[in-house]
């Protein structure tokens, strides 16, 4: 029998080198005495609010709902956080947990660049050391990013092995916190990894659905029928999801990358085209092949380019909680411009994947119906590689 | 006793590392047949995963070969199956859990015992989680060995009464890969074992030169090697056989001369 570390059903654990064992308990020993401390509350409260922008706003989409022509169309801005996705709200937590168990460094992986840059945000902030480690070919998808990373002051190590996206990096920054613990700790960007972080992770995400569920309550006095994320690790939907998960009548819908499809090879659909594994600490879904090599994923999103999904998704899903959807970059690119045309708002390309699908199904639902659409990061970050994927070469 | 002791019966223990099929498994087997004629105590074997957390730019670099070159756990087995007609040297397969939890625990450990392998390391599965393995290794007689690492502090003990085979001592933090010094205080971390186990500890990780294969199983039962020789396989690719076998002596030698 697996232990109950962090379990959600047969997922998470902790299926890490013993290197890292006495980091992670610690770090889980730190966060149960500072998780209900009012003190460390009211700090992260303080820097959420003051700091980061929250509440971030939910705002009706008066526009795209008329044009769809059926549901009623909600969008909650964490496009509108300081440095542009919800990153920061984990990133807020988790750096403020290690200043106080007396860490002096972060280290971080990225995709997109969105953690990424909310780290070096945070460790700007508070004075610690920043390094990020990112896929190399992500650093070229992303260049603005990691300008951005090193303009706050962080070191961006590309990384170069495998496929050089995502999981890469996230092996990389695995290496390098075995290598240096004391001083160092790692921000893990998801809700993935070894127990504790997909909890941690998730509780600092959770703000997103308390304040969805606050400010639905408030303009419409009803829950949402539906709330709809895009997944890769999958922080932005499991904070999306979370208050919701005990309200049975509300739909929740992960949006996976499909990439080129999930009849090809070219796709990073984890629930829809793979298999119960362990990697990167946890017990979830994979892509892999029969001999459980992990699959080289695919997506034109760099965030949401990697194999495997959080353990409480893969959980949410063997229950029947949550569904999980594929949508394709051609989908996910339409939706990307329609937003931009419909409400005058660009969406991150990961943040478009929950766009496209909520594009299939508010048509098909009643008026009175309520749809929530988690827009997790700004789009400024893709407007070159979405110009590239139209054929059209800008310089940034 | 199981049959790893019998690496550790002689004296201190050589430990000699190859990823499997780096850059194919006609080499692996000249390679092991190498190091067995010329000391080696024990042999293991490395399938390769294609993201091995714990490894470094040597031994990721033999992953990415072998597997590029088309092995299979299957492959692998049937290369052991070869093997065991004429050497009797103790093996372990040391590998990512994944590719264990993907072929089926039951399987894997029942082609192991079938084979008969020895034993099996898994990096990534921690004294908390190896409750999910111990049963079917027990059931097909494969030792599941623990690793203790600079950072282990209050845990030896724990995972130290419970080991079996040889317990696996993790010389630096860090990744495996040659190192200049190691500086981890090993002497206490070895003193910690001996009180609660009876079994043997060998050292890994950072191992290259004869002087430190001396040092490290003067402090222990034996010394482990893998990347200084996944590093000659790699210089000598299809020819590397002898040079393996020439360095394992010069390795054994020095092991042995702690005595």
């Amino acid at each position: 029998m697996a232990n109950n570390n962090g379990r959600f059903g047969i997922h998470g654990g902790q299926y890490i080198p013993e290197t890292l064992m006495n980091a992670v308990i610690e770090l889980e020993e730190a966060y149960n005495r500072f998780k209900d401390d009012p003190d460390f509350n009211r700090e992260l409260t303080a820097l959420y609010n003051d700091y980061a922008g929250r509440p971030s706003r939910l705002y009706y989409a008066k526009k795209m709902t008329e044009d769809l022509g059926g549901a009623k169309i909600y969008l909650k801005r964490e496009d509108l956080n300081h440095t542009g996705a919800h990153k920061i709200n984990n990133v807020l937590g988790q750096a403020l947990l290690a200043k106080k168990m007396g860490k002096t460094r972060l280290i971080a992986e990225t995709g997109a660049g969105q953690h990424g840059v909310a780290s070096a945000t945070a460790a700007a902030l508070m004075g610690m050391e920043c390094v990020v480690f990112m896929g190399e070919e992500d650093t070229v998808r992303q260049a603005l990013n990691v300008y951005r990373m090193r303009l706050l002051g962080a070191e961006v190590v590309p990384v170069k092995t495998g496929t050089a996206t995502l999981k890469d990096a996230v092996s990389e920054a695995m290496r390098e916190w075995t290598s240096r613990i004391a001083d160092t700790h790692y921000c893990l960007g998801s809700v993935m990894g070894p127990h504790p972080f997909p909890t941690i992770v998730r509780d600092f995400q959770a703000v997103i659905s308390r304040e969805i569920k606050e400010q639905l309550l408030e303009k419409e006095g009803r829950l949402p029928d539906a709330v709809i994320a895009c997944v890769g690790g999958g922080s932005n939907a499991i904070g999306s999801f979370y208050h919701f998960i005990e309200d049975e009548n509300v739909r929740l819908i992960g949006c996976e990358a499909a990439g080129r499809g999930i009849d090809t090879f070219e796709t990073a659909a984890t629930v829809n085209t793979g298999r119960v594994g362990i990697f990167h600490g946890m017990k979830s879904y994979f892509c892999q092949d029969e001999y459980g090599q992990i699959a080289p994923v695919y997506s034109i999103s760099a965030g949401l380019d990697y194999p495997g999904i959080g353990p409480e998704h893969a959980h949410l899903h063997d229950i029947g909680r949550a569904e999980y959807v594929p949508v394709t970059d051609d989908e996910a690119v339409e939706a990307f411009e329609y937003l931009a045309k419909t409400e005058g708002i660009i969406p991150a390309i990961e943040s478009a994947h929950a766009v496209a699908y909520a594009r299939k199904i508010a048509p098909v639902m009643e008026k009175d119906r309520i749809i929530v659409i988690t827009i997790s990061g700004r789009g400024d970050k893709d407007c070159a590689a979405i110009a590239r994927y139209r054929g059209e070469d800008i310089h940034e | 006793m199981s049959k790893i002791g019998a690496a550790f019966a002689n004296g201190k223990a050589f430990i000699a590392f190859v990823t499997c099929g780096d850059p194919d498994l006609e080499t692996t087997a000249a390679c092991v047949r190498a190091a067995v004629d010329n000391g080696a105590d024990l042999i293991e074997l490395g399938i390769p995963f294609s993201d091995p957390t714990a490894e470094g730019p040597v031994i990721q670099g033999a992953n990415l070969r072998a597997l590029t070159g088309g092995v299979t756990t299957d492959k692998i087995f049937d290369m052991v199956r070869k093997l065991r007609q004429d050497i009797q040297t103790p093996m372990v397969f040391m590998t990512y859990t994944n590719v264990i939890f993907s072929y089926g625990a039951e399987r894997f450990l029942s082609t192991c015992r079938e084979i008969e392998m020895d034993g099996l390391i898994l990096p990534d599965l921690p004294y908390e989680e190896k409750g999910e393995f111990l049963d079917s290794c027990h059931s097909y007689g494969v030792d599941l060995i623990s690793l203790i690492a600079p950072t282990s502090q209050n845990r030896i003990a724990m995972i130290a009464k419970e080991a079996e085979g040889f317990i696996y001592v993790v010389s630096s933090l860090g990744v495996t890969g040659t190192r200049s010094e190691i500086k981890t205080d090993l002497t206490s971390i070895v003193e910690v074992i001996r009180q609660n186990t009876e079994i043997p500890c060998a050292i890994g990780f950072g191992i290259s030169t004869p002087e430190q294969a001396r040092k490290m199983a003067g402090l222990s039962d034996g010394a482990i090697v893998g990347s200084a020789i996944v590093k000659i396989i790699e210089k000598y690719g299809r020819e590397a056989a002898p040079y393996v076998g020439a360095y394992v002596r010069e390795m054994k030698e020095a092991v042995k001369s702690c005595l």
